[in-house]
């Protein structure tokens, strides 16, 4: 009674009905919490490592890894140390994530727009695809492009041949490509160059047509560019135009290019898989655009070139972007379950690497740091894209 | 009278033969521009290609009996399911007992239906489902009321499939509903373990999180003390699950107007009663068509353990398809599977749409 009177007086109150102290008594004691777990884990952790004799850190790293790994984008041999092992594996994630975006995101723009058609029956096939590959596992479907490959497909001697000089069989997708020549490296710095210029150039157009109002055809000159550096290294090269043709020799094809069945299927697998769902989002990035923009803009008197360029893409974009951004992600981490049908992306050679050495826990973590910094890099895009793009409410 | 009359006289003029009908509905649906004409010939050649020999395979030289010869027959080898749907569908399960996963299996399958009702949404709904769920386990393990014990590690197929989404589900429900509080919490300790949490788990691939708990869980744990693996991969889909429900909570946290809050607090209720009163009830009807959407990826990628070795529906139907006998019909046995997911995330993700438009008290 006294306590409240005083309480009252001196306008205090009691420690427990302070919600600034109450905060703090919870939050030491979730730290506490957190640290017992956390202090219970790593003594469990440690008395089980030292138990069963299991070395601990990043050393063996440096030791040789003694497995051989299917397909390597630089050279590798069972002599080489793990670091390199799980290097191999990691440019392999990058590979097949990279170009499985870019078809998934081209596969995924026509699947979105045909959705929209207004043809009843391209519509209901659009529609008819998405429902079916989003609802079946991509696991399974992998597993499925996996069987079609080894199964389904004949023996290198009955190959079939869609195009002349391109070879389907239980040995993959195997075609021609360009004999190997300086000239082709050159080229690519080409078109490197070439990106550059353009960007200079946009940016140039775009202040004269700011000041003057002059239009610069950006579009059409970035084209010829795009196509002509190359081109023109090409025939200063000496116009290469020899082939390097796979030809059936024994039991398999000598030359040419050839794509596993490991990495043709989880390709297939992903692209199809996640495509259906770029569908979804571009359909719903177009549909956000009400009608009313496109009028008028029309009545302004833009071109339907123009309409599409300035009005539709820019607001369809800001709608489309995050979530396809989280797509991307989305395939990156499923190519991880290349390690179900074999490919040795970065979790299957890690697999491979906590057998052989038994440091499960290292093993794991860097499984986890490479995803995060994947995933931590797209949403610092994210972060700036949104920020770029916001709209800029007067 | 007149007016009838009068209208007698008329001549009403039909719309043209090629507007109306069917053949008004194909010219305006499918040959409307040249461009349009040419894309549906394309397609319907397309389809003509492809679904003539389909069907020929898939029904017309297909063997649909158990323990059929399918060797060249070049149809489909149905007989690889006839011959092995308990296998598939049960895993280990002893043969002699399945009544009572069948009866599981029934049980939840009408309570699902029983709840895509709004109406019946209410607090008994609610505890029938919890004793629903505890008779389904009692059923499934056995070893009271006379009933064989089955260990659990002989739990396969589908009903492995069914246990690990659906409790994986119901256990990170309440668990990501904490993770979205303490996302939106103001005391710093608690938001930044929840921040740190919620991005950890979603930035990482499910598989890491399965890998960790097939080789590093074994390790948390005192000596002499084991988890089964099955445990331990519901354990490693909670983890995942939750992170992803909190994530969807807090969008429906965030969703919620500000006054609700002032409201709150003017009548003097403490944090408890405003969330559990207030709030909770309102955010967690916004999001339960994300939820769903959840739900069917908890449910997809309870597939995922067939990596670690247990014996899910995926890795059942492997099994089958190593037996010599059924090498080689690998299309069969996929189609299969893919069969039964679909039918399960279509039904969830038409639920989910349909209840979206309910939901909906937006006014066009």
């Amino acid at each position: 009674m006294n306590k409240v009177i005083k309480n009252k007086n001196s306008e205090t109150i009691s420690f427990w009905y302070d919600p600034d102290k109450r905060s703090l008594v919870y939050q030491i004691g979730a730290a506490f919490l957190f640290a017992f777990v956390a202090w219970y884990l790593v003594s469990n952790t440690m008395t089980n490592l030292e138990r069963q004799s299991i070395a601990t850190g990043f050393g063996f790293l440096n030791s040789e890894a003694a497995f051989e790994i299917g397909e390597s984008l630089i050279e590798y041999s069972a002599a080489d140390r793990y670091a390199r092992a799980l290097f191999v594996g990691f440019l392999n994630t990058l590979l097949v994530s990279f170009i499985g975006v870019i078809l998934t995101v081209i596969l995924g723009t026509f699947l979105g727009i045909a959705r929209l058609s207004k043809n009843w029956l391209i519509k209901r096939c659009a529609a008819a695809y998405i429902e079916l590959f989003q609802d079946i596992p991509v696991l399974l479907q992998l597993f499925f492009w996996y069987a079609f490959f080894y199964e389904m497909l004949p023996s290198p001697k009955e190959a079939l041949t869609p195009f002349k000089g391109l070879f389907l069989c239980n040995r993959g997708l195997i075609f021609g490509i360009p004999q190997e020549h300086p000239v082709y490296k050159y080229m690519v710095i080409a078109v490197i160059i070439a990106v550059i210029v353009i960007f200079f150039l946009k940016k140039w157009a775009k202040k004269r047509q700011d000041l003057t109002g002059k239009p610069f055809p950006v579009i059409i000159t970035s084209i010829i560019l795009l196509i002509g550096f190359p081109l023109l290294c090409w025939v200063i090269g000496g116009t290469p135009t020899d082939m390097s043709v796979p030809i059936l020799k024994g039991f398999n094809f000598k030359g040419g290019l050839t794509i596993s069945p490991e990495f043709a299927a989880l390709l297939l697998g992903l692209v199809l898989y996640t495509a259906a769902f770029v569908a979804e989002v571009v359909r719903a990035g177009i549909q956000s655009v009400s009608k009313g923009q496109t009028e008028a803009a029309m009545a302004i008197g833009l071109k339907p070139g123009q309409v599409l360029n300035l009005i539709i893409l820019p607001q369809a974009l800001r709608v489309i972007i995050p979530p396809l951004t989280s797509q991307m992600l989305n395939l990156t981490k499923n190519s991880s379950l290349a390690v179900a049908i074999g490919y040795p992306d970065f979790v299957s050679v890690a697999g491979t690497a906590i057998n052989q050495t038994g440091q499960a826990i290292e093993g794991v973590l860097l499984i986890m740091i490479v995803y995060l910094i994947f995933s931590l890099s797209t949403s610092a895009f994210m972060n700036f894209y949104n920020k770029k793009m916001a709209i800029v409410e007067r | 009278m007149e007016l009838h009359a009068e209208n007698e006289n008329k001549v009403i003029i039909k719309p043209p033969i090629t507007s109306i009908g069917i053949i008004g509905w194909m010219r305006e649906n499918l040959f409307s521009t040249p461009f349009n004409t040419i894309l549906t010939i394309i397609i319907v050649s397309v389809l003509w290609i492809s679904i003539i020999p389909f069907v020929k395979w898939a029904l017309i030289n297909s063997s649909w009996l158990p323990d059929a010869n399918c060797r060249g027959t070049g149809g489909a080898c149905w007989s690889i399911i006839s011959s092995n749907y308990k296998i598939i569908l049960f895993g280990f399960y002893p043969q002699d007992i399945l009544w009572r996963p069948v009866t599981a299996i029934v049980m939840l399958v009408s309570l699902l239906f029983i709840s895509r009702n709004r109406n019946f949404w209410n607090a008994f709904l609610g505890y029938s489902w919890l004793i629903s769920l505890m008779i389904m386990g009692l059923l499934l393990k056995g070893g009271v009321f006379g009933l064989e014990p089955v260990d659990i590690e002989k739990w396969g197929g589908i009903i492995l499939t069914l246990l690990l989404s659906v409790f994986g589900l119901t256990a990170a429900y309440p668990l990501g509903i904490i993770l979205a509080l303490g996302r939106q919490s103001e005391m710093p300790v608690i938001k930044t373990f929840c921040i740190f949490y919620i991005e950890l788990i979603r930035g990482v691939p499910l598989i890491s999180l399965l890998f960790m708990s097939s080789v590093v869980f074994p390790l948390f744990l005192p000596e002499g003390v084991s988890i089964n693996g099955i445990l331990r991969a519901q354990v490693a889909i909670i983890m995942f699950t939750a992170a992803y429900i909190a994530e969807v909570v807090r969008g429906g946290l965030q969703g919620m107007n500000k006054g609700q809050f002032e409201a709150a607090d003017s009548i003097g209720l403490n944090y408890v009663q405003t969330m559990r009163l207030i709030i909770l009830p309102q955010a967690l009807k916004i999001v339960i068509p994300p939820s769903v959407s959840v739900l069917i990826s908890a449910f997809k990628d309870t597939s995922l353990v067939v990596i670690i070795g247990l014996y899910d529906l995926l890795k059942t139907t492997q099994t089958t398809l190593s037996e010599p006998k059924w090498m080689g019909f690998s299309a069969e046995a996929y189609i299969f599977i893919a069969l039964i997911y679909f039918v399960c995330c279509f039904f969830m993700s038409t639920y989910s749409r349909k209840l979206e438009d309910e939901l909906n008290t937006d006014l066009e």
